[in-house]
Formats: C-alpha cells, structure tokens, sequence
C-alpha cells in the first residue's frame, strides 16, 4: 500500500473528522429499525466510540492489508469481545456483522461526499450493488448460523432426554437418578417422564436420587420441590435420596426449607422405606453362620 | 415475524372465558403442541381472561398466529380499559413457594408461557401479552 | 342450568367433574355437596376430575372450598385422576390444593377413603356406638 493511501487513510479518521464520522455512525446504526430489541442505545454509543478509538490508532500503522498483525490486535480483540457478548445476549449473526458494515456504508457516503463522485451515476450504482451484495452476504451467514444453531439445539435436547431415565425398582416404586444439574429445562422433562411413568405403573413412590447432582442452591432447591409437589399431586409419595453431607448442610445454611419430605442418605436406604411403605418386607434366605 | 391469523373474543361475563378456552384449545391443537404445553396455554389464558373480567371490569382477548421461520407461536393478548395494576412488579413477585402476587395469577402465567409483557395504568387501562413457540417439524 | 350428579356408593359421594366447569356451576356443586354429605351422614367424598382438561386458580379454589367444608362436616375428601399435565401446571401456577388428598385411580382413592376413616376412627372411643347415624 502506497504512502498516498495511508495518509489518505489516516486523514479519514483525524480528530477533527472522527467526531463527525462517529456521531454519523451512531446516528445511523440507531435509526435501523431491524436492530434487536437486546441492543441499547448506550451499548450503541459505547461500542462505536471505542472502536473507531481503536481503529484509527491501528491505521496509523500504515497496514491496510494484513490484519493478523500485533497492530490490529486491540482492534480484534475488542470486535471478539462485542461479538461474543452479544451472542449470550442472543443477538443474530446479521446484526453483530451490520455493526460494522454500517460504518463501511458511513464512511463510503463520507468519501462519495467529499470526492464529489456521489452524484455520478456509477458511483450511485456502485453504491447500490455494494449494499445490496452485503444484505446478501449477512443472510448466508445467517442461514448458516441458524442451521448450526438447531443442530445444537436438537443434539441437547437428546442429551437431556436420554439423561433423565425413569427407572421401575420395584412394584410400584420409581427411581429417577438426577444426573448434573438441575435447571428449570430439566425439571420440565423430569416432571414430564416421572409423572407419565406414575400413570403408566400404578407407581406410589418415587425416589429422587440427587447423588448426582453437584450443588443444591436454592434454583435446585425450588425445582425439587416442584417435583415433589407435582408428585404429589399424582397420590403418589417422594423420597430424596443421595443427601450428601455437605448439601444437607447447604440446606441448612441456605435456610431452604423441604418440610415434610422423606430424605434419605443412599438409595438402598431410601428403598428399603419404599418398599415397607408398599407393604413388603424383605428377608434373607442365607442362614446365620456362627461366629467363630 | 408474521402474524398469520388472529382473532377477537369479548371478554364481559364468566361465559365468556370458557369461550376464550376453547378458541385457544383449537389453535393450540393445530400448531402440533404437546398435551403439556397446550395444556399450559389454556391454563395461561384462563388465568388471563378471568383478570380482564374480575380486575379489568371487561374486555377482550386476541388469539394469534405467528410464523417466525423455523418456528410457529400463539400469541394471547388481554385487554381492558378497566383500572390498571398500580404496582405489575410486585404483581409477578409471587413466587412458586410463596402466596404473595395480590392472586393475580401474573407470575403463574409467565412461568407456564415463553414470553410475557404487561403494560398497565389507570389511565389506559392494562394489556398483557403471553407467548409460546413450537419448532416446526 | 347443568348440576353436577352427586353419586352415593355406601358412605362415599362420588363426583364425577366434567368439562368446561362454570363459576356457578362450581357454587351448585358446592352447595348440593355439603347438603348430600349432611343428609347421608357421608364419611368420604371421591372427586374424578379424570376429565378435566385444565385446573386454573378457580378451580383450584373451588376444590379447595370443597375440602374446608367436607371437613368441617367430618368428611374426608380425595382427588382421583389428575392428568400429568395438570399436575405439572397447577405446580407451575403455584396453586395450593392444602388439605386435599390425592390418589391415582379411584380404587386407590376408595382404599385411601378407608385408611384415612380408620385413623380418625382409632382416634375417637372405641365404644360402639349401635344407634348410630345410618
């Protein structure tokens, strides 16, 4: 790139212009009527300033060209950022990408302006094309996101159905081993398959084992309970087994209460009640040998 | 997002919300959701319909249609020009554990839809507004 | 205006809840209950709301009227055959159904009946009453 472009670059973004070009810009992106409702007028502000910030100190460097550069790292790094924030935040591929290609239609208007170029006819249907080709562009990366997207959606899904088994211990005993945490997704299949299972097997317990679930907070607490509750409103009674000692403590601590429900410590403890609730005893055949 | 149909139902006397019931069993059971969702929705909408007669002094509900591409929803808005709600924050404070909510029944609504709203003032009166998407097939 | 049979099986009253259950509808059922449990000296009442598409609030608090004053008439009150989708939506919804006893299927409710009559019977004197309320 020659020394005329760089500087012709760099001007662009002198103090003088930057002030103009950024207000433009924000102006710009603000009155887009398809920005996602997640986006705020001051996330607007904020992003822009600090990109243009960044950006014009990294023209300075005079490379247009290469942007795996140390240069363009700032630049870079501040772009991952946004883009990832507003992924959590649920935005869309398209809008992330139109954060910058508004400024390229901000800056073309600007150069069209100031080359006296914007009233020939190619340059408007230069000007035209360009945004019509970058629309185009956006909805094949939105399309592949998309589809990307339900794949993952799909594969957790299964993941979460294969991972919530409703087990038959015995007649007219359930067992449903909560495996990983326990969000409110979760909880709805949990409800879903337990409840359907009490109707399908006559069930009247149902035990609750949470050995694997790593912490209990008051989320998990509440969607326990709901459980339980939910259970209950079948006729049928819940045992929690798999307590450890740490979240009986937490419990305590956390001051949630699981008034009037069976807890149990292991499994084997939490059938044994279960199965003298339905009526059974259990005894051994193996005689007792003395001992010597 | 498209809104493929909607229609209108008055909400004036205790009928009337059996009447929204079956409108909104109908649409949900042609949008292929499952028994528990349906079941959510129509549950949803009584609480709704039966508000907008106690609390809002009549109205109407509207039952729509939405496309979103990938996905379809039906879309429940309550209206009413009757007192509004002074306070809608701590109307959806009551918690599953909890009878707090002045028995509005608001926060049992958004826990059982995808998408709740509600605007409400004395002046205009209040308007809620429940969601809930289907993937499509 | 549609009343809601109230069916007598021994010292139990059955109540069979439709479809579509109207506000006055409810209060006619309340009513006609605690008249029929009074007049049958009845011990139980077995609720089937097998039918019911969905339990809203009101519905919840007519169930739940309908328990405070069978026992406040000594009268055990049982809810057979809720649907798993309504178990999970009253949960949702928050509705308290206290002092309701539930059970799967209304032979289940019929031997909780029983259960629930034999506790509060080994609570009372033993003494035989032979004249009593029949």
């Amino acid at each position: 790139m020659t020394n005329e472009t760089a500087s012709a670059s760099s001007a662009l973004f002198s103090k003088e212009n930057s002030k103009e070009l950024l207000d433009h810009w924000v102006k710009a992106q603000l009155a887009d009527q398809t920005r996602s409702e997640g986006i705020s007028d001051s996330s607007v502000s904020t992003s822009s300033a600090e990109f243009l910030k960044l950006f014009s100190e990294a023209l300075k460097g005079g490379n247009l060209s290469n942007i795996n550069t140390p240069e363009w790292e700032l630049v870079l790094r501040m772009l991952g950022d946004l883009s990832a924030s507003r992924a959590l935040q649920g935005s869309s591929s398209t809008d992330t990408a139109k954060f910058i290609f508004s400024l390229k239609h901000v800056l073309f208007e600007r150069l069209n302006a100031a080359s006296g170029l914007a009233s020939k006819p190619e340059a408007k249907a230069s000007w035209e094309l360009f945004l019509l080709l970058d629309k185009l562009g956006l909805y094949t990366t939105e399309v592949f996101q998309k589809s990307r997207e339900s794949v993952i959606r799909r594969q957790q899904k299964d993941i979460m159905e294969m991972s919530t088994p409703v087990i038959k211990l015995w007649d007219r005993v359930l067992a449903v081993p909560l495996i990983g945490t326990l969000d409110s997704a979760r909880t709805q299949i949990v409800m879903e398959n337990l409840l359907q299972a009490i109707v399908d097997n006559g069930a009247k317990i149902a035990i609750l084992d949470i050995t694997g679930v790593p912490t209990v907070d008051t989320q998990t607490a509440q969607h326990l309970m709901k459980t339980v509750s939910a259970t209950k409103l079948m006729g049928a009674e819940c045992i929690i087994s798999g307590i450890r000692p740490q979240i009986a403590q937490t419990i305590v601590h956390l001051g949630i209460e699981i008034n009037d429900i069976i807890t149990r410590a292991t499994m084997a403890d939490a059938l044994k009640e279960a199965l003298s609730k339905v009526g059974y005893t259990v005894e051994s055949d193996i005689a007792l040998e003395k001992v010597r | 997002m498209l809104i493929k149909t909607a229609e209108d139902r008055a909400l004036i006397n205790e009928d009337d919300i059996a009447t929204v019931r079956s409108s909104v069993k109908r649409v949900v059971a042609l949008l292929n959701f499952s028994l528990i969702n349906q079941t959510k929705i129509i549950t949803a909408a009584s609480e709704l319909a039966r508000n907008t007669i106690e609390h809002g002094k009549g109205g109407k509900a509207v039952i729509q249609v939405l496309d979103e591409g990938e996905r379809v929803g039906v879309r429940l808005l309550f209206e009413d020009n009757g007192p509004g709600i002074p306070d809608t924050a701590q109307a959806l404070e009551d918690g599953f554990t909890t009878n707090k909510g002045m028995g509005l029944g608001l926060g049992g609504a958004r826990r059982l839809m995808d998408h709740f709203s509600i605007e409400s003032s004395p002046e205009s009166g209040t308007k809620v507004s429940i969601t809930k998407w289907q993937e499509k097939i | 205006m549609e009343r809601i049979p109230i069916l007598k099986l021994g010292e139990t009253l059955l109540v069979t809840i439709q479809v579509d259950f109207h506000d006055r509808v409810a209060l006619a059922l309340q009513e006609d209950l605690c008249e029929k449990i009074v007049n049958y000296s009845a011990k139980g009442v077995l609720v089937d709301i097998s039918a019911l598409e969905m339990v809203d609030s009101f519905m919840g608090r007519v169930l739940g009227n309908i328990a405070k004053t069978s026992r406040l008439l000594d009268c055990n009150v049982v809810l057979v055959g809720m649907q798993p989708a309504i178990a999970i939506t009253i949960t949702e919804l928050g509705i308290q159904l206290t002092g309701i006893n539930t059970a799967l299927t209304a032979e289940d409710g019929m031997l909780l009946l029983q259960k629930l009559l034999k506790a509060k019977s080994g609570a009372r004197t033993t003494h035989a009453n032979k004249n009593g309320r029949r």
